[in-house]
């Protein structure tokens, strides 16, 4: 029996996608309604007094400010030290992919809770060396993000033809510098983003290792005010996920505005530059 | 342009060190990440693996392992991979088919923006802040609460107190799992070229026919990838438990942060270390056999 003609099998996808979208969206969105149904509760009817409440708590907005740190030093140390490291290893030592993948993978092995028990005494080194400072966290954090950040960036290096690029751009006299840079790093565009956003999103909801090591940040706070006043913590905590969807979102719009180097004539292009300047 | 004969002396000074370095370069250029992994990952791991085989002296012993395999903290390893399970398996059927309806929306579209962040947001940020989320949607007066007594005249299960044991987790958790199988999983629904739909549509191949003999079999590595890696967060999951459960301890990571926190037990700190290395054989134990999978199915993805 003949099929039905592919435009019309292409609206019935179209119908399921946008069902399944839809039941998503209302499933998902569902308790953030409720959060602010709940956060906006008065003595009698509707009140904005958890909300304003969060301006004129000093500790809630050191701890934002503490986390907002935290998540760009982490970025910053995971991706630096991942990028040129993977695609190294993709380049130059294949025979030890796994391997790294495996070094990578290990955080997903050893929960942050368990982290915390052996780190605990490292810390009162870093601490030593480095003060007590909550951004110190950074280190143990950076080991948490791993996992993620190197599936993304180990997926977009797999994805693209990285041995034809590189050489090409070696062959026309292009330093390792130049190839990271500015072959490599505009093909991984969205890996990088994925993998960003996937770290300070990580590091901007961290807990455990901050509450059990004794350092403030936003979700200790989150969860000390909770204690004393649901409300606030409720305000706080759908602030806190606006506030991470938002930083998400306009990472999402960089990632993808960088000038596209995709096109087939473009990686010789900058190639050449570097030749000739 | 590798030099395959090393070259010694001669002007080419950069190109020289290179090839005198040879694979030791090769191996060289890794240093700065090994440092790092090994002062931050793998010391750490030391410290727990080491501890839970000594006791408070320093010495060799296996009692805490022995007491760690005792019933109370058995159960609480059996009700930790139960929920994990379960979590996994809801959130990546229900994730992987997400994202097959995203990954049809425009890839720079307000829609996929939309979404992604979301995720992102869900996924990892998740902890504290979805247990209150959670809290206000069924808690003991969330809206979704109010909402059925008011409307239906129906009551929470015991009152409203099962999202704060183990029934509340999983509901929780699956609603933190589907956004990181979306995340994970998405690349690889993208991976799949309009191409080969429309190869198997120009042979008479049906929409069936192509998931079943090309997308499937392509896809299916990365779906039971996500699928353990989901598997492993639950499990590694330690905020929503945390801000939710105040009462006992049911999954092993509260059972750790009972041994932290109490100083009743101060005398046993090497007991958490056990506890620590149970909750990595068993993770490590679903890495292991991702890692099978992948040797034995990543051929078909070159």
């Amino acid at each position: 029996m003949r099929r039905t003609a592919a435009p019309r099998r292409w609206t019935g996808h179209s119908a399921l996608r946008a069902l399944v979208l839809a039941a998503s969206a209302l499933y998902f969105l569902l308790p953030l309604m409720a959060m602010l149904e709940f956060s906006t509760r008065g003595t009698t009817g509707r009140s904005l007094e958890s909300w304003r409440a969060i301006g004129s708590t000093p500790a809630m907005l050191a701890g934002i400010r503490i986390s907002l740190t935290q998540a760009v030093l982490t970025t910053a140390l995971v991706l630096g030290l991942l990028v040129p490291t993977t695609a190294w290893v993709h380049l130059r030592v294949p025979q030890l992919r796994r391997a790294m993948e495996l070094v990578c993978l290990l955080p997903l092995t050893i929960p942050a809770i368990v982290v915390v028990v052996g780190i605990a005494d490292l810390y009162a080194w870093v601490t030593y060396l480095l003060g007590d400072s909550p951004l110190t966290l950074t280190f143990a954090y950076g080991v948490l993000a791993l996992p993620y950040a190197f599936r993304a960036i180990d997926n977009g290096l797999s994805a693209m033809d990285l041995r034809t690029l590189a050489e090409a751009a070696r062959s026309l006299g292009a330093s390792w510098t130049t190839v990271l840079l500015r072959v490599m790093v505009p093909n991984l565009r969205v890996a990088l983003v994925s993998a960003a956003s996937l770290t300070m999103a990580l590091v901007l909801g961290e807990f455990t290792l901050a509450s059990l090591l004794n350092f403030d940040n936003l979700q200790v706070e989150i969860n000390v005010i909770g204690k004393r006043d649901a409300g606030l913590s409720v305000a706080v905590a759908l602030a806190s996920m606006i506030f991470a969807f938002v930083v998400l979102f306009v990472l999402g719009f960089i990632g993808r505005r960088l000038p596209s180097t995709t096109s087939d004539d473009d990686v010789p292009a900058a190639v050449r530059e570097e030749i000739t300047s | 342009m590798a030099a395959s004969n090393p070259v010694k002396g001669g002007r080419g000074g950069r190109r020289d060190r290179r090839a005198r370095l040879g694979p030791a370069g090769h191996y060289l250029a890794l240093a700065p990440f090994l440092v790092f992994v090994s002062v931050f990952l793998l010391y750490p791991t030391v410290v727990v693996v080491m501890g839970a085989f000594q006791d408070n002296g320093g010495h060799p012993t296996l009692s805490n392992l022995r007491a760690v395999t005792g019933s109370v903290y058995a159960d609480a390893f059996v009700r930790s991979i139960e929920l994990s399970a379960v979590t996994a398996l809801v959130g990546a059927v229900l994730g992987a088919l997400l994202s097959w309806a995203i990954a049809a929306a425009k890839p720079e579209g307000l829609v996929r923006r939309l979404v992604l962040a979301g995720c992102g947001v869900l996924a990892q940020f998740g902890g504290v802040t979805l247990a209150f989320a959670f809290i206000a949607t069924v808690g003991v007066t969330g809206l979704a609460t109010n909402l059925l007594r008011e409307l239906f005249a129906i009551e929470p299960p015991r009152g409203g107190a099962w999202l704060f044991d183990m029934p509340g987790l999983m509901v929780v958790y699956t609603y933190f799992q589907i956004p990181l199988m979306v995340l994970v999983f998405l690349p690889a629904v993208e991976g799949l070229r309009p191409q080969w739909h429309e190869a198997v549509q120009s042979l008479g191949g049906s929409t069936w026919r192509y998931w079943r003999h090309v997308g499937g079999p392509v896809l299916s590595p990365a779906f039971l990838g996500a699928t353990l890696l989901l598997f492993a967060n639950a499990f590694s999951a330690y905020g929503t438990a945390a801000a939710l459960v105040s009462q006992g301890s049911p999954i092993v990571p509260l059972q750790i942060r009972a041994f932290m926190t109490s100083e009743v037990i101060t005398g046993q700190q090497n007991l958490g270390k056990a506890l620590g290395l149970g909750m990595i054989v068993v993770v490590a134990l679903f890495m292991g056999l991702y890692a099978l999978l992948q040797r034995r199915t990543a051929r078909w993805l070159r």
